[in-house]
């Protein structure tokens, strides 16, 4: 259960536990993660990829083991962990934008009142932003007038302003229409391009295959299989891995008929 | 028309004295008012927090205050207490110490409403911001909550206006007690003035209230 940290940039988890009463949630992660890397989580519901995120962001408590950003530990009852935080950008699956903020104050909010930015300054890089997702006329709507994809970019941008260090997205199309699904995503694509670091929840495989530089399956709060997604799409090697992927193909049901 | 009596108030200065009335009324609520809504913001905060001490005595302290009719609690400040603790209350200092306790009560009560009612959900996204737990509460939590409670407080104030009317019993001479002196004065002279002045401080508890209503309905168009 010791951390092990290595550079500036290089986040690294080693075994960390977290447990619900008695009922074991997250069990011996042991996970790095590098400057630039993309890292999608996969894995049934309840496995515990969320709550992994969430423990790296310490919204959560961890009962055992240690998170480790940049040599800081991470915890809620640390001190300074307003500012850890800081570091840290998190995207939610319901957005959670500020409804009696409009777009441009949801994105300002933190960068002026937390980071004591100039309004000028905090303004203009929020423009820019909002440009490059496709929303700056949006910018002075409220949350209510947006449709969810759009809420969703603004959430991303939100997270961005504040120049975090790693960006953890918790299932961010899951409660998304299909053709909302995709702006959101060439957003987060784009992200990666510019060489991010990201942790991913996703169930959309095609996406994880397309943006990951490494996948990590988890199931019962275990990680149990871990590689690039070429590696993990096209040959898992654990059982469980290839259960879990054939949930995703169908069989065409009426090839007989023809 | 049939006689309604209403000549009485341009007799002398009737009208003047149930517009004195109508004010010692309103100020006795808008004291109570203007205490009560912070001390209840504080302690709907305070409610939201863990300690089960401090619920457990806010609970007892706001079913007591809930069960206790505004009446009873008049008389229990006015006569009990004065008699027992030998201290000395006007009618009006006792009116405004129930209305504080009764306001502190039900906003309190309103403001954790409010609070528990703003998703789990803000928190965490605040959190995740870098937020402190002060910074979220004031510029996330509270203006929702604010927002939430505009409707209520409003409502709440409303209703202690109108409950003035009680304090007439503990002897102070509020809009609706003037009411009654100046229509026992006439009781030979004009018969049918009860119903003219009643319309009348009918009238004066509307224009009172009528006003803070539209606020309310403004700032929830504007706040949506």
């Amino acid at each position: 259960m010791e951390v092990i940290f290595l550079g500036t940039d290089i986040v690294i988890y080693r075994t960390f536990e977290k447990s619900y009463d008695d009922n074991l949630i997250l069990d011996d992660i042991d996970l790095e993660v590098h400057q630039g890397e993309v890292i999608v989580l996969v894995g049934p519901s309840g496995c515990g990829k969320s709550t992994m995120l969430r423990c790296i962001n310490a919204l959560e408590p961890i009962q055992g083991g240690e998170i480790k950003l940049n040599g800081e530990k991470i915890d809620p009852k640390n001190k300074n962990i307003a500012e850890l935080r800081q570091k840290i950008g998190m995207v939610f699956q319901s957005y959670e934008l500020f409804p009696h903020l409009t777009v441009l104050d949801n994105i300002l909010l933190a960068p002026m009142k937390v980071q004591k930015r100039k309004k000028e300054e905090a303004e203009k890089e929020a423009m820019a932003l909002l440009e490059r997702v496709g929303l700056a006329e949006k910018a002075k709507s409220y949350p209510r007038q947006l449709s969810g994809g759009q809420k969703q970019r603004v959430a991303i941008v939100r997270a961005l302003c504040m120049h975090p260090e790693i960006l953890l997205f918790d299932e961010v199309t899951a409660a998304l229409d299909p053709e909302m699904v995709r702006e959101v995503l060439d957003v987060m694509l784009d992200l990666a391009s510019q060489g991010r670091t990201m942790m991913i929840v996703t169930h959309e495989m095609q996406f994880a295959k397309a943006v990951a530089d490494r996948v990590i399956f988890l199931n019962g709060g275990k990680i149990v299989e871990e590689g690039t997604p070429e590696e993990f799409f096209e040959h898992p090697k654990t059982d469980r891995a290839k259960q879990f992927l054939n949930t995703f193909e169908f069989h065409e049901a009426k090839t007989h008929v023809k | 028309m049939p006689d309604l009596g209403l000549e009485v108030l341009l007799k002398g200065s009737n009208m003047l004295r149930l517009l004195q009335g109508l004010w010692v009324a309103l100020r006795i609520s808008l004291i109570a008012v203007v205490i009560s809504i912070p001390s209840g913001l504080l302690f709907g905060v305070l409610m939201t927090r863990k300690n089960v001490v401090l619920k457990a005595i806010f609970r007892v302290y706001l079913e007591f205050i809930r069960i206790m009719p505004q009446l009873v609690l008049l008389f229990l400040f006015y006569f009990s207490t004065t008699r027992t603790f030998g201290w000395n209350l006007s009618g009006e200092t006792a009116s405004i110490i129930v209305f504080v306790l009764w306001g502190t009560a039900e906003m309190s009560d309103l403001v954790r409403g409010a609070l528990i009612s703003i998703p789990k959900h803000q928190y965490e996204s605040s959190a995740a911001l870098g937020l402190t737990k002060m910074q979220t509460y004031l510029y996330v939590i509270i203006p929702q909550a604010v927002r939430r409670l505009i409707p209520l407080s409003i409502n709440l104030i409303t209703r202690m206006i109108k409950t003035t009317s009680l304090i007439l019993m503990i002897g102070v001479v509020e809009v609706l007690k003037v009411a009654q002196q100046i229509i026992e004065a006439n009781r030979m002279s004009s018969p049918n003035a009860a119903f003219g002045i009643y319309l009348t401080v009918f009238l004066l508890y509307f224009i009172a209230c009528w006003p803070i209503s539209m606020l309310a309905k403004y700032l929830e168009r504007k706040w949506r």
